[in-house]
């Protein structure tokens, strides 16, 4: 019997290789992205199913590698990493074989072996950060990933967009490491070694505080929760769309998967710091789907629909640790389930949707919103998956986002009754979020995918080949599974609980009742359909009514900024606001523009203000140096001058002059 | 018994619901000083609807379709969570009263999903003031269900709507208020939506549905006749003692509750017009600061 561990290497390593056979080929050879794809399939089989084992074997399979410099590294499978090893695994496979239709090596020669090289490499290192029981293990497989990621969304170069958002990218990443390198450095002083265990003994007060916020610091910026997410909106709209799955499905949950590493490797975090991690949760939550439904470019709108589902994920993580802290077990496991639940689920239904807005976009050319429409009659099956995700993200029945969503509700609504009153406010909360991802998600789906065609290139879309519906379809049914039978996630759910020691479900969480209600309602709608199905087989043709409007036109259909407009309206505070028309004048006026797009109120707004009066400072700072040798001796001259001022004993004047004074 | 009560409410839905519309239009009618139409109107209407033929547009895909089915569907599950009388809900169990909030959800993306689906301007234009309206909406109903339960310390809706005896507090009638206002925008009634209205641009359910025709319009007034039904029974639950009395005078005061909050509906609309577009955010921020202050009430009593 081959050890789990050995299995979940296994597959790191093919997944990690899984682009070096391309180098040795030619550039616009398709079978180097054949082979890159077959063997990353390989590398998830594998890699799943020693993850499935590891997450119910024992939890402490551990074992050295032999690392001279640092004397030794250690790493081990336990039910925490095999939980989130598994949609590392099933993503990057699923999105490595939607590649070969969506990136095709002989269209793409330039990038093509670029892109599965870094893709391969990306999976690998999160394998690897997920196994890692050792802070250099750790950081090695953090900054792995991180390069890989930059190489993959500046992967077109030649777009000064995606240079861009690599640079920034690429500041947002090193920045996380170096907030890491002293979180580590810290963790070292604190238990003596660098070593990754539990540490039971109590840290003062103060130590503690500067640990986890280190570790806020570094986790969240790779998690981009507000306002550490500068960076993602830019970075996932610029890579490829199978690269955005994986880094928007996975890449932001080794965020999320170090901070629940982190309250692993620290037992009694106090309670201030899960009421930290459930406001930034809400606050990201909200103020992430706003800014998502003031998108108009479909990519931008998912990646920042990602830092509200990171925010629900949050607020699970800071309902749990609230309850550790506090003693409330129900709360713990509530709240901790929903998180770790949330994370497979976002990982599925959101890498269906980056790969279903990539199949728009491939068949258009355009991540325009409002370049879009009609798409449905086109891609039908692009579509009803696109929309079956658009339900599974909004939170709604019969698919897995409610089951998540349900446990953090239900977990808040027990804190009321165990004490924890403040953090039941996070309730209205969570439900405008859910109305605010609904109007989002309605709008994204029904202005890409429903109504007319706004442009001719949306009338002549066609339906994406095979290679990329299977993967969008497999991601779809397990949203599916999970939402009809929850109870088949419980045991899994219950094995990563009890490895950071909370209580299992149980009769906490009613599994069997929701997938019930779920499977109820789906039901009684497949009936429905089925007694429509003759009426509609025989119904009469007609176009739209438009109200005894004569001649109604494509472009005069409700668009993504005229859906979103009044939604936006309440979110004024936060959103950079787009520019309102100005109003027409005169009989002829002249052409004017609108552009309601709105910019990221961290990175446009804060960030970029501050980092210019950095520039400023520079600037006046560049005039000292001109690179002229004189100027530099002149300096020098003026640098000894003043010291042989400042040794001059100004400060005996008095008693000098006293003695040589008159007498 | 389970099945017995799964049978009992959709009896009741299916055979009772419509009626509610005939007494909002009734009163209405009396109030205007009218005979009005007969109060089964609503049910030879949705008869008609139900037998004629279908006229689809070119533009729709099947998404059009799914808005009606959605719509029944959930509000056909939602009922199963509800106590009727003196039928215990079918499917009771911790948080369904999220489950409750949420198959209303389920039903608002089809139904909007299901209007952009016809590229009507007119019908975008509903489909995101619904979409708008609910976000303020959703967060009222979750703050109300809060505050229930904060005041029972239950965590299913069967519980939460347990009678209690005494005197009704301040927190109780803030609550009450603020689910009727919910119940009006859930149900597009006056002041938030004119279901009477001629006018496109002043609607938002009406203009949803305007290509909606035959058999499908038929489940949509089936759905939303429902709709206020469970609605209403859920408010008639708070303000009647159930369960004290035996069950022949639940089921009574279930039909008084139903009737008399229909009633007061019609009161309602005969006394006021549609608010402005503008003004009904305020309204339902209003609801949301009822259903919160009444649960900082009980939440800081307890």
């Amino acid at each position: 019997m081959i050890e789990p561990i050995s299995l979940v290497l296994a597959g790191a390593l093919l997944a990690a290789a899984s682009g070096l056979p391309g180098l040795f080929m030619r550039r616009a050879n398709p079978w180097a992205q054949r082979i890159a794809a077959a063997l990353m399939v390989l590398a998830g089989l594998a890699g799943i199913w020693g993850s499935a084992r590891g997450i119910f074997g024992p939890p402490s399979t551990s074992f050295e590698l032999p690392w001279p410099a640092v004397g030794g590294s250690l790493i081990g499978l336990d039910p925490l990493s095999a939980f989130f090893l598994i949609p590392i695994f099933l993503i990057a496979s699923l999105s490595s074989v939607y590649g070969l239709g969506y990136w095709p090596q002989a269209e793409k020669p330039r990038t093509a072996r670029r892109l599965q090289l870094f893709f391969g490499l990306l999976a690998g290192s999160m394998v690897l950060i997920a196994l890692a029981r050792h802070a250099l293990a750790f950081l090695a497989g953090w900054e792995t990933m991180a390069l890989s990621a930059f190489f993959l969304v500046g992967l077109e170069d030649d777009r000064p967009e995606c240079r861009k958002a690599g640079l920034v990218f690429l500041v947002a990443a090193h920045a996380s490491t170096l907030a890491l390198f002293g979180f580590f450095a810290l963790w070292r002083s604190a238990s003596g070694s660098f070593e990754l265990a539990p540490l039971y003994g109590n840290l003062a007060g103060p130590a503690m505080a500067v640990l986890l916020g280190l570790g806020l610091a570094g986790f969240g910026l790779k998690a981009g929760f507000m306002p550490l997410h500068f960076w993602l909106p830019g970075a996932h709209a610029a890579a490829p769309s199978q690269a955005s799955a994986l880094l928007s499905g996975v890449v932001l949950k080794m965020g999320i998967y170090g901070l629940a590493r982190m309250a692993w490797l620290l037992p009694a975090t106090p309670a201030w710091w899960g009421g930290t991690l459930l406001a930034l949760g809400a606050l990201s939550g909200l103020l992430g789907v706003a800014l998502a439904l003031s998108q108009h470019d479909i990519k931008k709108l998912l990646a920042y629909h990602s830092v509200e589902n990171i925010g629900i994920i949050l607020m699970g993580m800071g309902l749990a640790l609230l309850g550790r802290a506090t003693g409330r077990s129900e709360l713990f496991a509530l709240g901790l389930a929903g998180c770790l639940l949330h994370v497979w689920n976002h990982a599925l239904f959101k890498s269906l949707l980056f790969l279903g807005a990539g199949s728009a976009v491939h068949a258009t050319g355009t991540r325009s919103l409002d370049a879009l429409g009609g798409l449905a009659r086109r891609m039908p099956w692009t579509a009803a998956l696109f929309i079956a995700g658009a339900v599974a993200i909004c939170g709604l029945p019969p698919l897995n986002g409610f089951v998540s969503e349900f446990l953090i509700y239900l977990g808040l609504f027990k804190g009321l009754a165990a004490g924890a009153r403040g953090a039941a406010l996070a309730v209205p909360v969570l439900a405008m979020i859910g109305a605010l991802a609904l109007a989002c998600f309605v709008k994204a789906a029904g202005v890409a995918f429903l109504g007319e065609p706004r442009t001719p290139e949306a009338e002549r879309a066609k339906e994406s080949p095979a290679s990329m519906i299977a993967p969008m379809a497999v991601l779809a049914a397990l949203c599916a599974i999970i939402g009809l039978a929850p109870v088949l996630v419980a045991p899994a759910l219950d094995a990563a609980l009890s490895c950071l020691g909370a209580p299992a479900l149980g009769s906490l969480a009613p599994m069997r009742e929701l997938g019930i209600a779920s499977a109820a309602t789906l039901g009684l709608a497949l009936v429905l359909a089925l007694a429509l199905a003759r009426p509609i087989a025989r119904a009469r043709l007609a176009p739209t009514w438009d109200c005894g409007y004569a001649r109604p036109d494509p472009r005069m259909q409700y668009s993504s900024s005229s859906f979103a407009r009044s939604v936006n309206g309440i979110f004024a505070w936060a959103i950079r606001a787009p520019k309102e028309p100005r109003k027409l004048q005169g009989a002829f006026p002249a052409a004017e523009r609108l552009e309601a797009e709105s910019g990221d109120p961290v990175l446009d707004g804060a960030l970029m203000h501050s980092f210019r009066g950095l520039e400023r400072l520079s600037r006046f700072c560049h005039r000292f140096q001109r690179g002229l040798a004189q100027k530099y001796i002149l300096y020098i001259l003026i640098a000894l001058m003043l010291l042989a001022l400042a040794s001059l004993p100004f400060g005996q004047a008095l008693p000098f002059g006293q003695a040589g004074g008159p007498k | 018994m389970t099945i017995l009560g799964v049978l009992v409410r959709l009896a009741i839905l299916l055979a009772c619901s419509p009626l509610l519309l005939g007494v909002i239009n009734k009163t209405k009618a009396l109030a205007a000083g009218r005979k009005g139409a007969p109060l089964v109107q609503p049910y030879h209407d949705i008869a008609k609807l139900l037998r004629k033929s279908l006229t689809l547009s070119r533009t729709t895909s099947w998404v059009f379709v799914a808005g009606p089915i959605a719509g029944l569907a959930s509000v056909i599950v939602a009922s199963m969570v509800l106590p009727f009388g003196p039928s215990k809900a079918p499917l009771a169990f911790g948080g369904d009263m999220i489950l409750f909030a949420y198959l209303f959800g389920l039903s608002r993306f089809f139904t909007t999903a299901a209007a952009l689906d016809t590229g009507s301007a007119f019908e975008g234009m509903g489909a995101s003031r619904e979409a708008f309206f609910a976000c303020l909406a959703e967060p009222a109903l979750l703050l109300a269900f809060l505050a229930l339960s904060a005041r029972s310390s239950s965590l299913s809706l069967s519980g939460m709507l347990q009678s209690r005896p005494g005197n009704p507090d301040m927190p109780f009638v803030l609550v009450c208020v603020g689910l009727f206002i919910v119940l009006l925008a859930e149900n597009c009634r006056i002041p938030i939506d004119d279901p009477t209205t001629h006018l496109e641009l002043t609607m938002i359910h009406e203009a949803m549905v305007l290509d909606h025709g035959g058999p499908l319009l038929g489940l949509v007034e089936y759905a939303s006749a429902m709709k206020l039904l469970v609605l209403e029974s859920l408010l008639a639950r708070l303000l009647f003692p159930f369960g004290v009395h035996g069950a022949w005078l639940d089921w009574a005061f279930l039909a008084l509750g139903a009737v008399g909050i229909a009633a007061v509906i019609g009161l309602l609309e005969s006394s006021m017009a549609r608010l402005k577009m503008r003004r009904v955010p305020y309204l339902l921020t209003g609801a949301i600061l009822l259903c919160g202050s009444a649960f900082i009430l009980l939440a800081g009593a307890a």
